[in-house]
């Protein structure tokens, strides 16, 4: 199973560091993860890119994982 | 693309396809439109930094014969506070308005409150003083520390901190906390054998951009409408205008001139929604030019920061602890680049026990916008500081301490994941062999070094290439050139098309005539629209094949291209790239290659800065006598091109590290809103910057890119500032190292 590594800030929410998750659509691991964390809102995972095995995507809605992937949300990055 | 590979175009210094224009004045720029019975918008600002708007007359100045418009926030309607990407991620819609035209409260020296059109510029300017505001002046608050205060002066009744568990129920100047952790931060201090702590401040400084603002706004009977400015993203001027104005994407046109630069600053609108609300109004195209002082005082420079570093590490120099603490000046409204200054003030080191925690804090100033690597360059300063104390305290070169902390591919991040292929050793490996750095430091000499570290972006590109008969093309991409991105477009497309750059020709295309394109910004455009023209060529290829093979009745599989020229690997036939197009009228029409993509898999960039100065200890004077910047380019495409951007960060750095910061009054009041009195260097005040290009490919690029236009900026503030501190034996901790600042220091340590 796909593992989600949770941010400090994150884990305001989720009172813990890391949770494994069954799906391995993007939209269906957010789904799991707000059912599984009251205090997540989908809005705030979907507004947060995801770094997938270290690749960072800033519009992950369509991604797909492995079952041996890593997940991290993080803020959408800009520049100048 | 992991490894090296031989290119037949790609790393060449190619003439720019820009140049000739420039040079010779046929540029056209954004106050460079005129069209037919034009007008002028001038724009009344605020002459307190903190006031409340009791009401605004602005009859006697529509009574005025040669006024056409006046407009007030009122004109935009009803805006909802609504999140919207305007260009450097997303923005209240509401704050954006507020920022354009103020709404009931001024909240900066210099804060748009009304803007009027009439025949003349100098008409406009002297019917702003028939518009009578009355104001309920209050107090201003300056700083974060004042800012952060209980019983500070508030900004927004509305504005409740976020980032804490709960949200407090009174309103507060912190906009928002943020902090992130990884490991067990007592423990690693308790590890250590030295800690170095300090608290350092920077300056809110200024892009610098040459060019002002400008645009020109037509807005026609049927609704249609045209804005032409100088920006970094036309299509997000075009979501913005759009929104504040209720209108609708396809009935406005946004054309990006050429541009004076922007390094950030020009991601964001000012005047764009304003000259077309008075056009609107008016019934005439607006044009709409700030001056200097306008630039300075009511655009968006980057935040001035307050911060504290703290390092720990084992007497063999393996650093075992973290710390740091920053508040960023928001300006009037909330988003300053903090949450990026958190992320990446410690990134250059593999440490497990780290924690940092940022604050976003709205002052009465002009909005901050993005200015490049926003955020990075104050975090990193402070980081960069206390690692070259920890150096010095240990008894170890500062370059050896930062390989043996150096980060790379596996190394955790605070912000998530563990980095994939970096190239900061490498960039650390030739600082060390720098002849630079082997150099004997001259007598009464300082000398600094800093790492920086910046993530780089993808996002969306749009791209098209169309084919002529004769076997030339035109690139036309929607990323405002502001870098020479259309020779790096041009050389990339080349190289999938194998003909010289030359016969193809770039230009960045309106709104109406591509899809959506993101803003240039975030070091994106070579990496994230160089795939898009990649694509779009690679499109071209399919189609050449496709056509040959129609015309030598064999399938596409079996035709070859190679070095420009189509081969029927069943027959032996050739045919050039230009006798395929020149055919393509017969096998189906013309031939158009596109490539419209959301570019994933930026690779981060690492610099390491090296840098001399000569201290006068008379006057306090710095002179930058040697400086090196090395960074990793992934792939250089065009050399001259990276080189310059290594050259141009350098220096915006060293200005920020020198001589520039915003002065105000007790009142609030800009006091230097112009270059003579907010100094930026000038060539005749720097040495040739060296540059050298380091090049660990990005895996996820066809060509190993990574950005380059960001990280430069962030290793000269701490490369010059421990520099200066290493030539007069003291600490520096606060920014810009100014004359009367450096001779405070000698004077009184």
């Amino acid at each position: 199973m796909a593992v989600v590594v949770f941010s400090s800030e994150l884990q305001l929410f989720t009172g813990e560091e890391r949770t494994e998750v069954g799906a391995c659509r993007f939209k269906e691991i957010v789904a799991e993860l707000v059912e599984k964390y009251e205090a997540l809102t989908e809005d705030k995972l979907m507004e947060m890119a995801v770094a997938i095995d270290g690749e960072i995507i800033h519009t992950p809605f369509l991604e797909t994982v492995g079952d041996q992937s890593e997940l991290h949300f993080l803020h959408r990055i800009s520049g100048g | 693309m992991s490894e090296a590979r031989e290119f037949k175009y790609i790393g060449q210094r190619t003439i720019r396809p820009d140049g000739f224009d420039k040079v010779t004045g046929r540029a056209q720029y954004g106050a460079d439109l005129n069209l037919p019975g034009m007008i002028w918008g001038r724009t009344l600002r605020s002459p307190h930094a903190h006031a409340k708007i009791l009401s605004i007359d602005t009859s006697k100045a529509e009574a005025h014969p040669d006024v056409f418009a006046v407009v007030t926030f009122k004109d935009f309607g009803s805006v909802e506070g609504e999140s919207i990407n305007a260009g450097e991620g997303a923005a209240d819609v509401l704050d954006l308005a507020r920022n354009c035209l103020a709404d009931d409260k001024v909240l900066y020296h210099g804060h748009a409150i009304a803007a009027v059109a009439a025949r003349t510029e100098r008409v406009a300017d002297d019917a702003l003083a028939l518009i009578e505001v009355k104001y309920e002046v209050l107090s201003p608050v300056l700083d974060v520390e004042d800012a952060m205060k209980d019983g500070a002066p508030i900004l927004h009744e509305d504005m409740f901190t976020q980032g804490y568990e709960e949200t407090p129920s009174s309103p507060s100047n912190i906009a928002t906390r943020l902090e992130m952790k990884m490991g067990d931060i007592e423990a690693g201090f308790a590890e250590a054998d030295v800690i170095v702590e300090r608290e350092f401040r920077t300056p809110t400084a200024h892009q610098g951009y040459i060019e002002p603002h400008a645009c020109t706004a037509r807005y026609d009977e049927d609704g249609q409408s045209l804005v032409w400015c100088c920006t970094q993203g036309h299509f997000d001027v075009r979501t913005s205008t759009a929104k504040l104005l209720h209108i609708d994407l396809s009935k406005l046109k946004v054309v990006a001139s050429e541009i004076g630069g922007g390094f950030g600053g020009k991601t964001v609108v000012y005047q764009e929604p304003v000259a077309l609300a008075l056009s609107r109004k008016s019934g005439r195209p607006v044009k709409m030019v700030m001056n200097r002082d306008e630039v300075f005082m009511a655009t968006g420079p980057t935040s001035a920061a307050k911060l504290k570093a703290k390092v720990g590490a084992k007497k063999d120099g393996t650093i075992t602890a973290m710390q740091g603490w920053m508040a960023y000046e928001a300006g009037a409204f909330k988003g300053s680049p903090m949450m990026p200054g958190v992320m990446t003030m410690f990134t250059p080191y593999d440490c497990g026990n780290v924690q940092v925690e940022g604050f976003d804090v709205v002052v009465n100033k002009c909005k901050v916008a993005a200015y490049r690597a926003p955020g990075a360059p104050q975090a990193e300063f402070a980081a960069e500081m206390v690692v070259n104390e920890l150096a010095e305290e240990l008894g170890m070169d500062p370059i050896e301490l930062r390989l043996k902390n150096a980060a790379k591919e596996g190394t955790q991040t605070i912000y998530g994941p563990k980095l994939k292929t970096v190239g900061l050793v490498e960039c650390l490996e030739a600082a060390r062999d720098s002849d630079h750095y082997k150099s004997t430091l001259a007598e009464g000499c300082g000398r600094g070094i800093a790492a920086g570290f910046w993530f780089n972006i993808g996002g969306q590109s749009s791209v098209s290439i169309n084919m002529n008969t004769d076997g030339t093309g035109t690139i036309i991409e929607g990323s405002p050139d502001i870098g020479g991105s259309r020779a790096s477009m041009q050389m990339m497309a080349a190289e999938v098309l194998q003909i010289e750059p030359s016969r193809l020709k770039p230009i960045v295309a309106d709104t109406d005539s591509l899809p959506y394109s993101q803003g240039t910004g975030g070091s994106r455009v070579t990496f994230a629209t160089g795939m898009a023209v990649i694509e779009a060529a690679e499109d071209v290829v399919r189609q050449l094949k496709e056509r040959a093979a129609a015309i030598w009745n064999v399938t596409a599989e079996q035709v070859d291209y190679v070095d420009g020229v189509a081969i029927n690997t069943a027959g032996g036939e050739k045919m050039t790239l230009a006798e395929v197009c020149e055919a393509a009228e017969k096998t189906g029409g013309q031939i158009s290659g596109t490539g419209n993509i959301n570019a994933r898999g930026a690779g981060p960039s690492f610099a390491v800065h090296l840098c001399d100065t000569k201290v006068d200890k008379e006057t306090g004077k710095v002179d930058v006598v040697r400086y090196t910047a090395i960074q990793d380019a992934g792939k250089a495409i065009h050399p001259s091109y990276v080189e310059g951007q290594l050259q141009g960060g350098a220096v915006q750095g060293i200005g920020w590290a020198l001589n520039e910061e915003y002065i105000y009054n007790d009142d609030g009041v800009m006091e230097n809103p112009g270059f003579l009195d907010y100094r930026i260097p000038l060539a005749s005040d720097l040495p040739m910057i060296e540059a050298i290009i380091v090049e660990v490919p990005n895996a996820f690029h066809p060509y190993g890119v990574r950005g380059v236009g960001e990280s430069g900026i962030i290793p000269p503030l701490a490369a010059v500032g421990w520099s200066v501190g290493n030539a007069i034996g003291r600490k520096v901790e606060e920014l810009p190292c100014s004359p009367p600042r450096v001779l405070s220091l000698i004077q009184n340590g």
